[in-house]
């Protein structure tokens, strides 16, 4: 059942309005499928089966009643780290492993109005910060392509559940390529919106300014369908764009004749494994025979992004966290002797090393006498950063390049050493820094693993985005390749 | 050595908006502990701050009311620090860019003097919950009811120079936001809260010496107090060669001294950043006109005004002018009577001092302002004399109608036909011819008593009623020379 092309949202929603299988029929699939294969790739912490069948009756219901919401019955699952009702939500931290939020996030909510049918929460990094998936509490998820390799992160529980075809979708968050990397590394595509386009509500944060919510699906027609559910103002998120949401399914087919795709001149030297760059380049091949401009551009502050970055989102982190204090919720260390005490060792425990250590740099950067030299000159370099890709859209409509330096890599290949890890991120953290929204898209493979492409839009363009995608993806179908059988893996 | 105290003040005061700074949580004194509490104020994962904007409008009515440089865009910050009640492990606050710059505004002293004090900043924050150390048994229990209550903290500048000019400036703050109507100013409830920066330097220094402060004061007397014990403290410490140590303090009402609060809980680096959370506050232009345009006019104008076009003395205003309620009292009163003097001494006197026996406040007084114009009217007339109005004026405050229909109830209308009084003046000497005699003997000094003697005479006979000045009139023509 595994090797079977993969069905896309899309695609089981027709079969669903055309009354060719139940949504019960479709949750019973998924389940099974969880069943047998998750047990080694690790993609979800929670499965949440009874929940989803329920939901999935009740879409049933709702259809046969003429009242079916657009998504009715569609199998979701959410990255841990968005607030699920009644369904324990862990950001994948000792600290949250047994926090029940009473409330859903409004991503969540609104896919869920929609009528999509929760499974489960996916693996992902501790608090999102990782790329690689292996800061998870709940150990690490494997990439279906190559399960000795990682699925990328921090949203690879997300990225290898739609990769091995157990659900149709995922959401994920990208604070600096969480979404794209791990939806580049398993061959999927995923969506990174403008900042601001989904509200945080109900996301856990990371770094506040850099946190977006989007989508990791087969193609970009599904992931225009989701983010049409997920985007739009939120009273309750201020920093939620009041931007009116377009049709991103209909302006899937927009005309993009003589469209001008830049490409950052050093984003295709000698820092990317050239294999990886001939299957780009002949991507972007495809692009321009069918009408689009390559246009060389330059990013003369982007090579800034890892140091600024690794300032920035830290810094926010540091203070985000304060509020697992071992008081109110979350992990609290036994028999406390004092307040210290409490604070000390509940956030020791609670806390896996890659956060403590983010945490660590983001206090330091903060802290008096060192602000200037490092949180504030971040944030100028932030603005360098954000106005050079302003600059690169006055001559071009889209820029495109890698969303990651090379290819899955293997597990424990990089992860005693942080710095190798953040150049992961090289490629994807600009955009975060800038806001504007970016997407990754499976490419030809290479020796059997995925390779992604970068594409990059004007703040509020997604749907240029999706549109380009998706006319690539209507003339190939490296996004519908799946990944070989599970258990032919190591 | 002749030390000169420099003190400078921060209020926090709570604003009176219905909901909490970034949540919707009513913000209600007294409710059962954690009932005010919701998941933004609980710090749950994921949640969010959205900022109140009728706290803004309150900020920026201050910041006109003082005169003061309105940011026109102004930035939440992060203060971090850990503590039971901080439950998001920072307090939201404004520190680089706050709401309210530099503004000022003039404090009346004692001695009737005035001096204009300057406020450095006035900025917004959230206040933190509470720790209930009692009643938990070597445990410590967390009330959030409090935590997001909207706070302005007001700045001064080190300028006040004793105990009696902070207490002037806390008053004319506490009766300007009232005036404003942006706090309830209920100083029990913690709605003014008052951190004391103090120091001392020899008389005429420049320069500032090191400075305690005295946190959370929350009454007028406990300010003048803490000062007080302060001053002498550093005054001691100083003379006797030692130096003053730059710490955190805690007034001890009590036992009526200050002592030093747990050294761990300064000294902190509190890591400031802008809240990521939250926009800049931009203020545009029509809001802030907007407001303007709602401004009541403010204790000193008035006090000026009520010199100026009434004719009262400095303190009569000033004491008027004190709360918007009793200065709109008196106002309606004199236009009522149209005799604004006569209206100031009632409502001073008579109003004042009946409310506080009562131990009510303006707000609660049972006499509506044209009911006592409607008395003060009829002295005027001279319908009643002043002495019977007093007695009316009781009969109203119980209740027992107006003016006009107590005293034809009571039949107390003043005698004001000179045949009636001439009559009455008649018998009064016809009755007494000994005092007559005597009078006539006498000197001016004894004269001005047998005249007094022979009014009350008159007025016994009329029950009060007699017209005074009649009276005297009538006599000074009847009484041989």
């Amino acid at each position: 059942m595994a090797s079977e092309t993969p069905v896309t949202a899309s695609s089981l929603l027709e079969a669903l309005d055309q009354g060719r299988c139940s949504a019960e029929e479709l949750i019973r699939d998924c389940l099974d499928r969880i069943g047998a294969v998750d047990g080694a790739l690790n993609s979800f912490i929670t499965v949440d089966a009874e929940g989803a069948l329920a939901a999935a009756r009740a879409a049933d219901a709702d259809r046969a009643a003429g009242r079916a919401g657009p998504l009715a019955g569609l199998p979701l699952a959410h990255k841990d780290i968005f607030c699920t009702e009644g369904l324990r939500t862990s950001c994948a931290s000792r600290m949250l492993d047994t926090f029940v939020p009473p409330y859903s996030a409004t991503a969540v909510q609104r896919l869920a109005t929609a009528g999509a049918v929760t499974v489960g929460k996916t693996n992902m990094d501790e608090f999102a910060m990782g790329s690689s998936n292996e800061t998870s509490y709940y150990g690490p998820c494997r990439n279906p392509w190559d399960g000795d390799r990682v699925p990328g992160g921090s949203s690879g529980g997300s990225a290898a559940a739609v990769a091995a075809g157990l659900v149709p979708a995922a959401t994920g968050t990208d604070t600096g390529g969480s979404i794209r990397q791990p939806a580049a590394l398993c061959g999927i595509t995923g969506i990174k919106p403008t900042y601001g386009r989904v509200s945080r509500l109900g996301m856990i944060a990371f770094a506040s300014s850099l946190d977006q919510g989007g989508v990791m699906a087969r193609s970009a027609e599904d992931c225009a369908l989701l983010l049409g559910t997920m985007a739009g103002h939120d009273p309750a998120d201020s920093t939620s764009a009041r931007e009116p949401v377009p049709d991103y399914r209909s302006g899937l087919t927009m005309a993009l004749d003589g469209l001008r795709i830049g490409l950052p001149r050093r984003w295709f030297d000698a820092s990317l494994d050239s294999a990886v760059g001939d299957r780009l380049r002949a991507a972007l091949g495809e692009l321009e025979a069918r009408g689009a401009r390559l246009v060389d551009i330059d990013l003369p502050h982007n090579h800034l992004s890892i140091p600024a970055y690794y300032l920035i989102a830290p810094a926010e982190a540091s203070t985000n966290l304060a509020r697992y204090d071992g008081v109110r919720y979350g992990h609290r260390c036994k028999a406390p002797l004092d307040l210290e005490d409490l604070y000390t060792r509940s956030r020791e425990e609670g806390f896996g090393a890659e956060v403590q250590r983010r945490i660590l740099i983001g206090t330091y950067a903060l802290s008096a006498g060192y602000y200037d030299a490092y949180y504030k000159k971040a944030q100028q370099t932030r603005r360098l950063i954000r106005q050079d890709y302003l600059d690169a859209f006055t001559g071009v409509d889209v820029i495109a390049g890698p969303t990651a330096p090379g290819t899955a890599f293997r597990l424990g290949e990089k992860i005693d050493d942080p710095v190798t890890m953040y150049q992961e991120d090289s490629y994807t953290l600009g955009v975060n820094l800038a806001g504007l929204p970016a997407l990754s898209l499976p490419v030809e493979p290479l020796g059997g693993l995925p390779v992604g492409l970068q594409l990059i839009g004007q703040h509020f363009d997604e749907a240029r985005l999706l549109a380009l995608a998706h006319r690539y993806q209507q003339d190939t179908d490296w996004h519908l390749q799946a990944p070989p059988p599970p258990g032919g893996a190591a | 050595m002749n030390w000169e105290p420099v003190i400078g003040l921060e209020v926090h005061l709570q604003l009176a908006t219905r909901s909490k700074i970034f949540s919707g949580s009513a913000t209600t004194f007294g409710a059962a502990p954690n009932t005010q509490a919701s998941a933004v104020d609980l710090a749950m994962p994921g949640m969010l701050p959205v900022l109140n904007e009728q706290a803004v409008r309150y900020a920026v009515l201050f910041g006109l009311g003082i005169d003061a440089e309105i940011g026109r865009r102004s930035v939440f910050d992060r203060k971090n620090y850990f503590y039971p009640d901080l439950p998001k492990g920072y307090q939201i606050s404004q520190f680089a860019e706050p709401i309210v710059g530099r503004g000022q505004f003039e404090i009346v002293l004692g001695d009737g003097t005035s001096k204009t004090v300057g406020i450095t900043r006035a900025h917004l924050e959230e206040d933190a919950g509470k720790s209930l150390h009692e009643d938990y048994h070597g445990q410590t229990g967390i009330d959030l009811n409090r935590a997001g209550t909207p706070l302005l903290e007001i700045v001064t500048e080190p300028e006040l120079a004793s105990a009696e000019e902070a207490v002037a400036y806390l008053k004319a703050l506490h009766s300007l936001v009232l005036y404003l109507g942006i706090s309830d100013g209920n100083m029990a409830e913690g709605s003014m809260r008052c951190d004391i920066n103090i120091s001392l330097r020899p008389a005429g220094s420049d320069t500032l010496g090191t400075r305690a402060e005295i946190k959370n004061v929350n009454s007028f007397r406990f300010v003048e107090k803490a000062i007080a014990h302060e001053i002498e403290r550093q005054a001691e410490l100083l003379d006797s060669g030692g130096s003053v140590v730059q710490e955190t303090r805690l007034y001890d009402a009590e036992r009526d001294e200050t002592r030093p609060m747990r050294s761990k809980e300064v000294a902190t680096d509190y890591r400031y950043f802008p809240e990521p959370d939250l926009l800049p506050v931009v203020l545009e232009e029509s809001l802030i006109e907007e407001l303007r345009a709602t401004l009541p006019e403010l204790p000193t104008a008035k006090r000026q005004r009520f010199q100026d076009q009434y004719g009262l003395s400095a303190y009569d205003a000033g004491v008027l002018a004190d709360s918007r309620a009793l200065a709109d009292y008196f106002e309606a009163v004199a236009g009522t009577c149209s005799d604004a003097k006569l209206a100031a001494n009632w409502v001073q006197v008579e109003l004042l001092g009946q409310l506080n026996r009562e131990g009510l406040t303006i707000g609660d007084c049972p006499l509506a302002p044209d009911a006592l114009g409607g008395l003060l009217a009829r002295i005027l007339d001279e319908t009643i004399s002043g002495k019977i109005a007093k007695q009316i004026f009781e009969a109203m405050w119980q209740g027992e109608g107006d003016a006009d229909s107590i005293i034809e109830a009571r039949g107390l209308r003043q005698v004001s036909d000179s045949g009636a009084i001439a009559a009455m003046v008649d018998a009064a000497l016809a009755g007494n011819p000994e005092q007559v005699a005597q009078y006539a003997a006498a000197d001016d000094q004894k004269r001005k008593k047998l005249i007094g003697y022979f009014v009350g005479q008159v007025m016994k006979t009329s029950k009060g009623q007699a017209n005074p000045a009649l009276v005297n009139q009538l006599l000074a023509e009847k009484l041989p020379d």
